[in-house]
């Protein structure tokens, strides 16, 4: 998709990827995958591929950064320098550090940070293969390596993209729509709290439109929600159906 | 006032597990009035308290507790201690020693080494502080032989069994002595390998079957079956 098409949804509501509209990308989750970390996470978001390790608590190095009454939260998303076409550079960009920021920040309220004063948990997400909303899909991924890790969290944080696409309101945008759609509003969720963790705004959207495309964005949270629970209980499950 | 869970349910943080006339228990968090699981486990409920088992978890120490720890350096005065959890405990040396500490007379990594394990109780720990250890009780202090295995803190009751029941059949039908460690480190000693192996084996097996019932019948049939190779070890030796 080198050369921009004329539009980016036709007459009938199908998307350049063939999605209807209110359609979420195929999702793959799975929890677990890295022995060595304490807790991991990889999903499958579209084309997107993204691994997620957690740590923790942990004694805090260097030992500076530690606070006196609260557990830190440490993130670092990263891309892989074959994750897109064009070759990235492994050192952090300006938008790496950017999303590690956000992605700890919408990560954060659903710990019980002031329980283990001292200490600091660390996140780690690696994107292997980057087509659009990754910073969604880091997120359910970081929230699960966090829950594996038995860290102890209100709720599980999930996150879903939407956007307006030529005059549409459509949710979850992949790259080529991200690009060249007016708007991607990017929402991180904790459903059963009900609260909204993360809430960023790229492009000009109408109060009306806004509004429709958060509906949109929490909608597809939920549903992804439901697959995050499910790939968490499958790696407990695995043990208690060998057995039976 | 109702409960949102089935006995035994596997639940996932943030799950809403009962409203009103309850309390939270391990595990579990209030929110408005609503109780949730802040943990992936099991829930039950006692009386009226919920509680969810953690199937994953990490140790957070507690005074009184006995655990095993690795030495991680040597000090001035002490020994920083790995215990498997958030925090690093510290032992000091007036505390092995057992008489005051000079610093120009006594060599403190002859007593204990980077690498060295001990067993060894939790003196004190808050908040505010990093756990402090104290070897200073029978059964405490360096381990010279033995075999370590790790197993999830939070499975470590299920090992210790109903009044200790489970644990102290594994170490009639090995023969081995058993040290379990709060934080989930467990030490195996026995008069041979195949002892321990025997032991460790039915502690493995606790640890992947935890969650189940008729535990207890499992582990005493997989002691029975494995019993039996010993003795031909042993007559091969008189031979």
């Amino acid at each position: 998709m080198n050369e921009k098409p004329d539009k980016l949804i036709d007459k009938k509501g199908i998307r350049l990827d063939g999605r209807k509209a209110d359609e979420l990308r195929p999702l793959k989750l799975q929890v677990g995958v890295l022995p060595n970390a304490d807790g991991s996470a990889y999903i499958e978001h579209g084309k997107n591929k993204i691994l997620a390790a957690a740590y923790g608590p942990r004694e805090m190095h260097p030992k500076h950064l530690a606070q006196a009454d609260r557990m830190v939260l440490r993130c670092r998303y990263h891309m892989a320098p074959f994750s897109v076409q064009e070759r990235k550079s492994p050192a952090p960009s300006r938008r790496e550090v950017e999303l590690s920021k956000v992605i700890k920040e919408a990560l954060e309220p659903a710990l019980f940070l002031e329980l283990y004063p001292r200490t600091g948990v660390d996140v780690f997400v690696e994107v292997l293969q980057a087509d659009g909303g990754t910073r969604c899909a880091a997120i359910t991924a970081a929230a699960l390596a966090i829950a594996d890790a038995g860290v102890p969290m209100k709720d599980l944080v999930v996150a879903c993209a939407a956007g307006k696409i030529d005059d549409t309101v459509v949710v979850d945008l992949f790259d080529a729509e991200d690009k060249l759609g007016a708007a991607d509003v990017p929402v991180a969720y904790m459903p059963n709290l009900n609260a909204v963790t993360l809430l960023q705004m790229d492009g000009i959207l109408a109060p009306d439109e806004f509004e429709k495309a958060i509906n949109m964005a929490m909608e597809g949270c939920k549903v992804i929600y439901q697959m995050q629970k499910e790939a968490l209980k499958t790696k407990y499950m695995v043990v208690k159906e060998a057995e039976e | 006032m109702p409960t949102f869970f089935e006995k035994k349910q596997l639940v996932t943080p943030g799950e809403l597990l009962a409203e009103g006339d309850y309390l939270p228990g391990e595990n579990t968090f209030v929110e408005a009035g609503k109780i949730y699981a802040s943990r992936i486990g099991l829930v039950d409920s006692e009386n009226k308290k919920v509680n969810v088992v953690a199937l994953r978890a990490f140790y957070v120490p507690k005074t009184g507790d006995i655990v095993i720890g690795t030495v991680i350096e040597v000090g001035f005065n002490g020994w920083t201690v790995d215990i498997k959890a958030p925090y690093t405990a510290m032992l000091r040396a007036s505390d092995v020693l057992s008489r005051p500490f000079k610093p120009q007379n006594d060599e403190l990594s002859a007593v204990l080494n980077a690498g060295d394990l001990i067993v060894a109780k939790i003196a004190s720990y808050d908040r505010a502080h990093d756990p402090q250890l104290t070897v200073g009780e029978p059964g405490l202090g360096k381990i010279t032989r033995g075999q370590i295995l790790h197993v999830t803190p939070t499975k470590i009751p299920r090992v210790i069994g109903r009044k200790g029941s489970m644990i102290s059949m594994i170490k009639q039908e090995s023969n081995c002595q058993i040290i379990l460690g709060l934080n989930g480190v467990v030490l195996v000693t026995g008069k041979n390998l195949e002892d321990e192996e025997l032991a460790i084996s039915a502690i493995r097996k606790i640890e992947e079957e935890s969650h189940t019932s008729g535990l207890t019948d499992r582990i005493t049939q997989l002691l029975k079956e494995k019993k039996p190779t010993q003795p031909k070890v042993e007559e091969n030796k008189v031979e």
